[in-house]
């Protein structure tokens, strides 16, 4: 890691750190107390958090670095799962042969959509990846429902041939391994009231996220990735100067492609199971949620805004009218139905119409995503150090 | 980079070695089945569509399952544990553990579902899994229930796939399914439409869609009947005007319906405006047949339903003392009568407590083997068995029409026959149903 500067070395040391130890950070509330609702530190989230990451960091480079927004980056996704969950079927239910697949295929597609998709630029090569999206999904949802089995989704069976696997003599549906290691294993740590969950499938996850966040910085440094911010600065005067850029944001394109595939096949062979609402619109659509909120073009941003929305989406849509007059029963009657009324269009069902209010304020006050709002924390906090020297040791225990 | 030496490859193979090893380790031999409960309470997981097409079912549904909690905790009246004829469960929870319950959106995807599911199984601790309108989710979260080690109590799903080509040995099914209603239906369309018909398909794309369609063309082609055309429509269609129009010039005089919840009532508007009704095709009045109904879509869709024919698992105007139980408690609490997804769902409920009861367990395998074979009565269906061989109950079948003068807003179906268990049971490697195996139960950990 030499050719990265000291800065990007100290972000990827703190990535680390926090995948390592995302069990206990996303545990913190004891397990029987009422706040255990707002747990994230789950095998299924956590996977989730790091695939959605995966996801998002990819979409980056692309729309972060050149500004060519992509409506179309779920199909990637929904390609490389179907992919992975083939290969499940036919070779063995070792994840490395599906993932590997599942990047390949992705990366060709994308190869296919981002060639004919990058003759136009702007709001038109949006239409076209959100016209191409669409027709795959519309492929996968019923017309190819021989290979992708349609609405139901594609799954492994009993009598898949795999051809690679040992005989299947317990009669269960194997699970996916990685040389032996079961995805869905479980190791719980319990410390008095707290029950921490360690699950292989999800390192595997963290692993890969890693990875993929070491590439982007040395992509984001790299000549390339130079190159790539001139095209979103100024085409044309790059054009003008006779630089031909097409190559250059066919590559940026072909690489997040890669990197949704990569996505969809860690996804599949965390559950292995490839439905075809994951390359609907809506979901290309998240993708774009989750970059613009954690913050457009910078490293960590994409990151956090995939772990954002995914929070929302699995944690506050849990919380149910049941759950909410459980809270407030210390109220008296009329005023806790009032309240239960109110919170009930933001949780549950209403999740979106929180997660939408997250989102304006964000996009209004910082336009930056989450990434600013932490570095105006960090501006103030500088300023207020260095603005009163003296005084300031007593101030400044870090407010909870 | 780096100098390959004997001891440098006995360190690295020694620690792949060890790698290698761990989870024999880690995996915690504690628990003999997932989600063992410990304390003095059981958590199940309800998760129903709470959103898109079917999200009026997964309401009724929800509203049965909090019914069967409160009864199963002894509170209520009981409802049908006082006509259950396993008399196993005592009004105190199950196993004398209270029963407390999560809830989750399956949003009619399968995706969703499955991470709704995944969650409640490994945050929420909840033991067994029961819900699902549409097949398609159903299918997909009894696989996930399989591989996790949970029971599946499956909820309103109709395809012939739930316990045919992707049943599970972890999945149970009280609802009925295409099949048989091909098999009921098909009689008294006979008697009713004649022998020489022609029939059009619109049919919802997937798996449920696909296998009554199936059904219903087998059934009518044995009466004589021709089939004219097959047309799959996705899901998420809300206008079928396009796919209405059509039928007017294609010759046929019989419109299958294979649609269900908000998809039906838009179709069915649809035909209707068209007036599809009203025409008379190779001299015969033009009929529409929807072979799955239920009161609210028949709600949803008002006058429209008139006359249609069409077959359910249950309807609360039978006159059963289970019935009238469950219909009295339901409508106690909610102020009407419960549709065709909540009974199964209640049903569904009462019997995974009632077998874990009789198994003393919360062990899935325990739980699988009291199920299977199990026969019960006073649960409204009459006479009922959960098949072994793949976990199907088999019971009798309404058929039913849309009431000419209804009486109120729930009023709006009347049974026509009731066909007999004897007519509607088929072998266990029927055609429509093999291909499938049901493995061994998994009580995973």
């Amino acid at each position: 890691m030499k050719s990265i500067s000291n800065a990007d070395t100290r972000t990827l040391y703190f990535v680390a750190i926090i995948a390592i130890l995302a069990p206990f950070i996303l545990n913190p509330f004891p397990t029987d107390s009422g706040l255990a609702q707002f747990n994230a530190g789950y095998p299924d989230l956590m996977q989730r958090f790091a695939i959605y990451g995966i996801l998002a960091i990819g979409f980056n480079i692309l729309f972060g670095l050149t500004g060519y927004l992509s409506f179309g980056h779920a199909a990637f996704l929904g390609v490389g799962s179907y992919s992975a969950v083939w290969m499940f079927k036919l070779l063995s239910m070792n994840i490395i042969p599906a993932i590997i697949l599942s990047v390949i295929v992705a990366g060709l597609f994308s190869l296919l959509i981002g060639f004919i998709s990058l003759r136009r630029s702007g709001i038109y090569f949006s239409i076209l990846t959100l016209a191409f999206a669409q027709m795959s999904f519309a492929l996968a949802y019923s017309v190819l429902t021989p290979l992708t089995n349609g609405e139901t989704g594609l799954q492994i069976t009993l009598n898949d041939p795999r051809i690679f696997a040992a005989e299947n003599v317990s009669g269960n549906l194997p699970v996916t391994s990685l040389f032996g290691m079961e995805m869905r294993d479980t190791w719980t740590l319990n410390l008095g009231a707290w029950d921490f969950q360690f699950n292989i499938g999800y390192y595997i996850c963290a692993i890969f996220l890693l990875i993929a966040f070491y590439l982007s910085i040395r992509i984001f440094r790299s000549p390339f990735g130079m190159m790539l911010r001139a095209v979103k600065t100024n085409q044309t005067r790059l054009n003008y100067t006779g630089i031909n850029t097409r190559p250059y944001t066919l590559a940026a394109f072909v690489i997040s492609g890669m990197y949704a595939g990569l996505a969809g096949g860690l996804m599949a062979s965390m559950d292995p199971l490839a439905g075809a609402e994951r390359m609907q619109w809506t979901a290309s659509g998240e993708i774009v949620l989750m970059t613009i909120l954690g913050g457009t073009g910078t490293l960590l941003g994409p990151v956090m805004g995939a772990g954002f929305i995914k929070y929302f989406e699995n944690i506050f849509s849990k919380i149910n009218d049941t759950v909410l007059h459980g809270w407030f029963a210390w109220m008296p009657d009329g005023l806790e139905n009032v309240i239960v009324w109110i919170l009930h269009l933001f949780t549950g069902k209403g999740w979106h119409l929180t997660l939408g209010i997250m989102f304006m304020l964000i996009v209004i006050f910082l336009p930056g995503g989450l990434m600013e709002g932490m570095s105006r924390i960090g501006n103030w906090w500088k300023r207020r150090k260095g603005g009163d020297e003296n005084t300031s040791e007593a101030k400044s225990t870090p407010a909870e | 980079m780096s100098k390959f030496t004997r001891r440098g490859l006995i360190k690295t193979s020694a620690t792949v070695g060890a790698g290698l090893a761990m989870p024999t380790f880690i995996t915690s031999p504690l628990a003999a089945y997932t989600n063992a409960p410990t304390g003095g309470s059981v958590t199940l997981g309800f998760n129903v569509p709470q959103s898109g097409p079917y999200a009026d079912e997964g309401a009724d549904e929800l509203r049965a399952y909090k019914l069967a909690v409160e009864h199963l905790n002894g509170g209520g009246d009981g409802g049908m544990m006082n006509t259950f004829s396993s008399k196993a469960l005592k009004g105190n929870g199950i196993l004398g553990k209270k029963v407390e319950y999560v809830t989750g959106d399956t949003q009619t995807k399968s995706d969703a579902a499955r991470a709704s599911a995944k969650s409640m199984i490994e945050k929420d601790g909840a033991v067994m899994i029961t819900g699902g309108s549409s097949s398609g989710v159903a299918i997909a979260v009894q696989g996930l229930c399989q591989e996790a080690g949970v029971i599946f109590m499956a909820g309103l799903t109709h395809s012939n796939d739930t316990t045919g080509k992707d049943k599970k040995a972890n999945g149970f099914r009280h609802f009925f399914n295409g099949y048989m209603s091909g098999a009921a239906l098909a009689p008294v369309l006979e008697a009713r439409y004649g022998k020489d018909r022609n029939a059009y398909h619109l049919t919802a794309d997937y798996t449920w869609g696909w296998t009554q369609q199936e059904s219903i063309q087998a059934a009518t082609e044995a009466k004589g009947w021709n089939t004219v055309n097959n047309v799959l429509t996705p899901l998420a269609t809300t206008d079928f005007s396009s796919y209405v129009a059509p039928v007017l010039n294609s010759g046929a005089d019989v419109l299958v319906l294979n649609h269900y919840g908000g998809n039906m009532i838009n179709s069915l508007t649809s035909a209707v405006q068209f007036g599809l009704r009203d025409k008379v095709v190779n001299n015969k009045n033009f009929e529409i047949v929807v072979p799955l109904y239920s009161r609210l879509m028949a709600r949803g869709a008002g006058e429209n339903v008139k006359g249609i024919f069409g077959s359910t698992n249950w309807h609360w105007s039978l006159s059963d003392e289970g019935t009238k139980a469950f219909v009295k408690s339901f409508g106690t609490k909610y102020g009407f009568p419960p549709s065709q997804a909540a009974h199964t769902t209640y049903v569904q409920t009462l019997l995974y407590a009632d077998a874990c009861e009789r198994a003393g367990t919360f062990n899935p395998c325990g739980v699988g083997e009291a199920l299977e074979g199990f026969k019960f009565d006073g649960m409204g269906n009459g006479p009922t068995e959960y098949r072994a061989e793949d976990h199907q109950c088999f019971k009798d079948v309404l058929v039913v029409k849309g009431k000419e003068n209804p009486t109120s807003e729930f009023d709006v179906l009347e049974v026509v026959e009731i066909t007999p268990r004897s007519q509607v049971e088929y072998a266990v490697d029927h055609p429509m149903f093999a291909g499938g195996a049901l493995g061994k139960c998994n009580p995973g950990a």
